[in-house]
Formats: C-alpha cells, structure tokens, sequence
C-alpha cells in the first residue's frame, strides 16, 4: 500500500501500524507527534493500523521564534 | 522583579527568547543562559526522513530550566495553525514540560512581510481557547485587533514591534501604547508582550518603558555578531526598561530647567 509520510509517498507492507513507522524510521517516539489525516494522533493510538492512501505527518521541534 | 502572570502561567523572567537562526546549538545554549529567559520559543515542523544523524534542539534545551512556548510560525490558516498547535501540545506533554497547554500563535497574511493576519488569528484564537489553550497571539500594532483578541479570549495579545526579523525596533510607540492602554483598561495585569522587529537593547528597553509586561525576541540575539553578548544587553534592558517604567519618568519641556540652583551665583546671567 502507498502512504504519504511528510509530503514523500511510501510503499508499505499491509497492516503497518503507526508505531511500526515510527520504528522503520528511527524515530523516538517520545520525541516527535503525529497527525494521521490532518487530525492528531495521541500516543496511545500508535496501534492504529494504516489504510492505503493515508497521510501521515511525524513533526518535532526545530528552532524558531 | 514581581513575577508575570499568563494564564496559569507563572514567569519569573520577563525575556522571552527564540531558538531560531544562531550558528549552532552550543551558540544558542550560551545565548539562551546569557538571557537569564525562562520561556523559550520553538517551532514545529516534519521530522526528517533523511538526515538520520542529524542532531536536534531537544538534545540541547534543558527542559527541566525552560517553559517551551510552541509557536505556530509559517502557517497562513486558522486551521493549519491550530494543527500545529495541537502537535506542539502534543509533544510538550511527551516532554514532560509545563509548557504543554500554552502556544504562540501566529497566523500570517504572506511570506514576504509575515505581517499577521487579523481574521486567520482570531479564529485560530476562538478555536483553540475553546480546546483548552492559553493563547497568546500574535498580532500587529493596531489597538483594535488586539482588544478583539482579547475579547475572544487571548490569556496575552503580542503586537509586533515591527516586521519578524526586520530589526527595526519599535516603529510606533503610539500605538503599542494604545495597545497597552486598551488593554489593560479596568484590567491592570492583562499581560501584554511586544514581540518581534527587536534589533538592539534599546528597542527592548524603549517597549518595556511602554508599560509592555514582557519582550519575546528572537533574530537580534541570534544573528547579532556575539549572540552572548547581546543576549546579555537585552536581558539588562528589559530590566533597565521595567524599573524606569515602575520609577515613572519626568515630563518633557520645551525649555531646561536647571538642577544647580540660581539663588547664591556669582556670575553675570544674560538678560538679568
């Protein structure tokens, strides 16, 4: 299935769950948030599992003013 | 200096200071501490798919010294901010920092002047105090706009000094003090902060002398040539400008009025 991650498209094996992204991408989860379809994801959701055709954006902090 | 007061939040130092721009991490480590600031300003954006080593800010806050104020910076929507905002609570609340529950609001008209846009920002405002926010929104000048923000719930309303990042100061006393005055009509402590367009000390000073509660600054310290040392000059001017705003300066006259007394002089005085 094809999800959008942070703009880019990406091929993902079916029935991925957003903390299983999170682990194929390095990411600490304590360190970044995450919106799937324009809407926040709580932690406590990271079992969701994706659809094809999702989006999903992984944010954290940058400087800024 | 008394504490300041935002919300539930409580401040002890009136300087607020951004992460953004400065040469590296350790520079804005030895700025931020420099600054004696409490608060702290960051943004939110995607993390990078590619740049795995990259360091990031969180390595280099301590989160236990800082209140985090998340700001919503390059969005031009109510909606779009308020996402932001809700990432950015978000991940204050996986921090740990108190400030989870807090945000900078910007909602911007265009990417060349990032003058703010009045409806975006108080509907983004609207929006998020009812989601439980403390909202200290990011605003122009103009007095109207900012009672508005008030009025729809705003725990601070922040008029620009001038343009972010412009370093040119505070180019209409008249109307940040008309700010000041609408503002805290009937309501002293409503806290007011000038953020933004701050180039030199003086500008920090020139805004508190306003009567302003805070400075949020950000671009004067980290694009100065020693961000340390001008971190530092704030940080005594926002002090210098808050006692001479407590102390009360005297009117301006026309003519001098001299402090060594004309009574006992042994000179000749012109037209006497």
């Amino acid at each position: 299935m094809t999800i959008k991650v942070n703009g880019e498209e990406r091929e993902l094996a079916t029935g991925t769950t957003v903390a299983q992204l999170l682990e194929q991408l390095k990411f600490t989860p304590r360190n970044v948030a995450v919106e799937l379809n324009r809407r926040l994801l709580r932690s406590d959701r990271y079992e969701t599992v994706l659809k094809d055709g999702d989006a999903v954006e992984i944010v954290t902090f940058v400087g800024g003013g | 200096m008394e504490n300041l007061k935002i919300g539930k939040f409580e401040i002890s130092n009136r300087l607020f200071v951004g992460t953004g721009k400065y040469g590296t991490y350790e520079i804005m480590q030895k700025a931020l501490d420099a600054s004696a600031c409490q608060v702290v300003t960051v943004a939110v954006r995607r993390e990078r798919l590619v740049d795995a080593q990259g360091r990031s800010l969180l390595d280099f806050l301590d989160l236990s010294r800082y209140i985090i104020l998340p700001n919503t910076a390059g969005c031009f929507s109510a909606e779009d901010a308020i996402r932001v905002a809700m990432l950015g609570r978000e991940l204050l609340k996986k921090q740990g920092n108190a400030g989870a529950g807090w945000v900078k609001l910007e909602v911007l008209g265009d990417k060349k002047t990032l003058l703010p846009d009045p409806v975006g920002t108080l509907e983004a405002t609207r929006e998020l105090v009812k989601e439980g926010f403390t909202v200290l929104a990011y605003t122009s000048d103009d007095p109207r706009s900012a009672v508005r923000l008030k009025e729809a719930g705003a725990a601070s309303v922040m008029p620009a000094g001038s343009p972010i990042g412009s370093g040119q100061g505070i180019l209409n006393p008249l109307n940040i003090s008309l700010c000041l005055e609408l503002l805290k009509e009937g309501d002293a402590r409503f806290p007011v902060i000038v953020d933004a367009g701050v180039g030199t000390a003086s500008d920090v000073t020139i805004a508190m002398e306003l009567g302003a509660d805070g400075v949020l600054l950000n671009t004067g310290v980290a694009h100065a040539k020693d961000p340390v040392k001008m971190a530092q000059a704030m940080r005594h001017a926002l002090e210098a400008g808050r006692l001479s705003y407590q102390a009360g300066r005297i009117g301006k006259k026309r003519y001098a009025t001299a402090s060594s007394p004309f009574d006992g002089v042994i000179s000749y005085i012109p037209g006497e």
